[in-house]
């Protein structure tokens, strides 16, 4: 009772403040774990070639070619590569932005989009199929794909609402029934229309539709292009950003938002208001749904990457991440900026360990602990929550004193 | 025919085994959507425990008992995680499932790839690497019909599975934290030791799971992919057999017809002449359990207090 009581009298403020603190934490703990399992690593690596290690040369290896790498990975730049690791970084942070949004509307409204990965294969199919084979522009390519993860966000939600099936089951169902379809769609025993027998991918969007591809910018940096010409960022970053703000003032400042929390937050007691709560959970999934296809269209109409129809048999990484970024972000859409930032730089960054003695899959495990610590992170929450409110107390008790002694005066 | 009732049975031994573990800690009222994380951690670690025994020379009957043993630990371990996280941290059960089985492909892809001191996730455990124990050590033949240690495991699970939930005081009191655990800490029942127990125990079966999809089925396995949906499969399962043993066994034989189907369609005659797509039959067993989940939702029992943390201050 104590906690249902204490957060709205703490405001806001406070609220949020302990929010950005308890996801401090959980990033500060995955990294340190991360730091271990590099040191591990490293020194089985360095006992397989027999030679005896000190600790101290061994926190050097590991610093200088991995740890190093992770934290610095998306500022990667060399001559010839100019800003290489801030596009590459803004490049996959776009789509995490997206999938990260999708899973934070839902948890909004009180439903959890495991679904994510499965919306964002169906919306890539969509944006390529919009791109290479019917050569659309590129915007009308991104509303494809929006579309078609609307399309495969509402089937969860229709099966929770209609048929009372848990949406989290549903959700994953429906991850491997939409990989499946697609590789199967794409590829069609190797006569699909936009399968490329020669490189066994889909045919490039910059042969096949140009005109399909984001338009690309760069920035100045001391009166020189900062951007290398051959690697420019596309503008997904920014799609991603004003979605995230839109998201942002749907689910505070309309009444359509309101009643999508009202539902998220009390089901009856939004029922007994006259708010339709299963129109509200299919539309709910709908908007989730749209938000992950569309970070699919940013991601790969940016023509950086093709379908590999043959061997994509696991989900794309890029739906489960969108859940760390909400859980990082406490399903503050503003806030999965930044969490989609952070963990596109770590993503990054595995990617320029030396791959010799460091998978770069150590990445996901960072972001793995991550999402393993954000599940009880409102215990950081609370324990932050309290600290504020013993200040709080504190700060109050003397000025009220004074006002009761002005009372007395008067 | 043949084929089809060894593949058949061997998926239907993994959906079991893994399904009973997701009862025993839906039972105990958390939801356990980390069996799929399990079963990479127990596949692994049966994986990696085979070339260690191979390599050691040990006899094949042993092999394989302590490869069965020692994955199913590997499974409790790393379901000692969640139970941490849910039980005493009171965090939320979903969320927690699925971090674990996010950490599960990372943690399975880093090992295995420094396993190999290359960049190759791909571990072989078949009978050109092993000379001592591989895979096919596993199976044994009856007549025409090849099985393998693992369905044995299954029968001997579901069988002690039905007697310890229905026969034993630690079942019902299991069954009690799961249904009503205030009522059950009233009377003197530890819920959190209870539940502990219930996630541990699908970690052991979890674990053991893992190990039976990957090793009888094939002689080396990429673990970039974990276990392809195995584990939700074996929750879909649960779900359809109503966190019953027996209708547990019955749900796991019908998912399993449809995914081994995958595995010998291009063998039988006339689905070879659809011409399907081998990712149509990839497909049928979710679609199947979407089918079957439709229909008997709205009826289903689950345990009424699971997913619900149990915090004894608010009794």
């Amino acid at each position: 009772m104590s906690k249902k009581n204490t957060a709205p009298r703490l405001g806001n403020a406070s609220n949020s403040i302990g929010s950005l603190l308890a996801s401090l934490t959980c990033i500060l703990v995955g990294l340190v774990i991360g730091f271990i399992a590099l040191l591990v690593l490293g020194w089985i690596t360095m006992a397989q070639d027999g030679n005896a290690v000190s600790l101290g040369q061994m926190l050097q290896k590991t610093w200088n070619s991995g740890f190093k790498a992770i934290l610095s990975g998306g500022f990667y730049s060399t001559a010839n590569a100019m800003g290489m690791g801030v596009r590459t970084e803004i490049l996959q942070a776009a789509p995490l932005i997206m999938t990260g949004l999708s899973v934070a509307f839902a948890f909004k409204t009180g439903l959890f989009n495991i679904g994510a990965a499965g919306q964002y294969t169906v919306g890539a199919y969509f944006a390529l199929y919009a791109a290479i084979v019917l050569k659309l522009p590129w915007w009308a390519c991104l509303i494809a794909s929006a579309l078609g993860g609307a399309i495969w966000g509402a089937i969860p939600g229709v099966f929770k609402a209609f048929l009372n099936v848990n949406e989290v089951i549903t959700s994953i169902m429906f991850n491997w029934i939409g990989l499946y379809a697609v590789n199967t769609l794409i590829y069609q025993g190797g006569t699909g229309a936009m399968y490329n027998t020669n490189t066994t991918k889909t045919y490039t969007i910059k042969q096949a539709s140009p005109e399909s591809l984001l338009p690309t910018f760069n920035i100045q940096v001391g009166g020189k292009d900062y951007f290398g010409a051959i690697f420019l960022p596309t503008i997904g970053i920014f799609v991603a950003i004003v979605a995230a703000v839109l998201i942002w003032v749907v689910l505070n400042k309309t009444t359509f938002g309101y009643e999508l929390k009202a539902c998220g937050h009390n089901k009856n007691a939004a029922k007994y208001a006259g708010i339709n709560d299963k129109k509200n959970i299919v539309l709910s999934m709908t908007i989730a749904g749209a938000l992950a296809g569309l970070g699919a269209g940013l991601f790969y109409l940016s023509g950086s990457k093709e379908w590999e129809p043959l061997v994509s048999t696991a989900l794309p990484a890029a739906g489960f991440n969108g859940i760390s970024v909400a859980l990082l972000a406490s399903s503050n859409p503003i806030g999965c900026i930044f969490s989609a930032l952070f963990i596109a730089h770590i993503t990054v960054g595995g990617g320029f360990m030396d791959a010799s003695i460091f998978p770069s899959e150590v990445s996901d495990i960072i972001s793995g602990v991550v999402i393993y610590l954000c599940a009880f992170s409102l215990l950081f929450k609370s324990g932050i929550l309290k600290m504020f409110q013993r200040q709080g107390k504190a700060r109050k008790a003397a000025p009220s004193a004074e006002e009761n002694g002005k009372e007395r005066e008067a | 025919m043949w084929l089809l009732l060894k593949y058949t049975l061997l998926y239907a031994s993994v959906l079991a085994l893994v399904a009973l573990g997701g009862m025993f800690s839906e039972r105990s009222g958390v939801i356990n959507i980390a069996l799929e994380g399990i079963m990479v951690i127990g596949g692994l670690m049966g994986v990696v425990i085979i070339n260690i025994l191979n390599a050691a020379g040990v006899p094949v009957f042993l092999g394989v008992l302590l490869t069965i043993l020692i994955s199913g630990l590997a499974g409790t371990v790393y379901s000692s995680l969640l139970a941490f996280s849910s039980v005493n941290l009171k965090a939320d059960q979903t969320i927690g499932g699925t971090a674990l089985n996010l950490l599960a492909t990372a943690l399975a892809v880093v090992i295995a790839k420094r396993i190999n001191g290359t960049d190759s996730p791909k571990i072989s455990y078949n009978a050109n690497t092993n000379k001592v124990l591989n895979n096919l050590n596993f199976s044994f033949q009856i007549g025409p019909l090849t099985l393998n240690w693992f369905i044995v495991v299954a029968v001997i699970a579901l069988v002690a599975a039905w007697f310890i939930l229905y026969r034993t005081r630690f079942g019902m009191r299991l069954m009690a934290c799961g249904e009503h655990p205030q009522a059950a800490d009233s009377v003197g029942i530890n819920v959190y030791k209870m539940r502990w127990c219930g996630v541990l125990i699908s970690g052991f079966l979890g674990g053991i799971g893992g190990v039976a999809y990957i090793v009888p089925a094939v002689g080396d396995w990429n673990f970039e992919m974990g276990v392809a949906g195995m584990g939700f499969l074996a929750l879909a399962v649960m779900i359809f057999g109503q966190w019953k043993p027996l209708g547990i066994a019955a749900a796991a034989l019908f998912f399993a017809v449809f995914r081994a189907m995958a595995n010998i369609f291009d063998s039988i005659a006339f689905l070879n002449a659809l011409n399907w797509p081998k990712e149509i039959y990839n497909m049928m067993p979710f679609i199947a359990s979407m089918v079957v989940l439709a229909f008997t939702s709205k009826k289903s029992r689950a345990p009424k207090a699971e997913g619900v943390p149990y915090d004894k201050g608010s009794r």
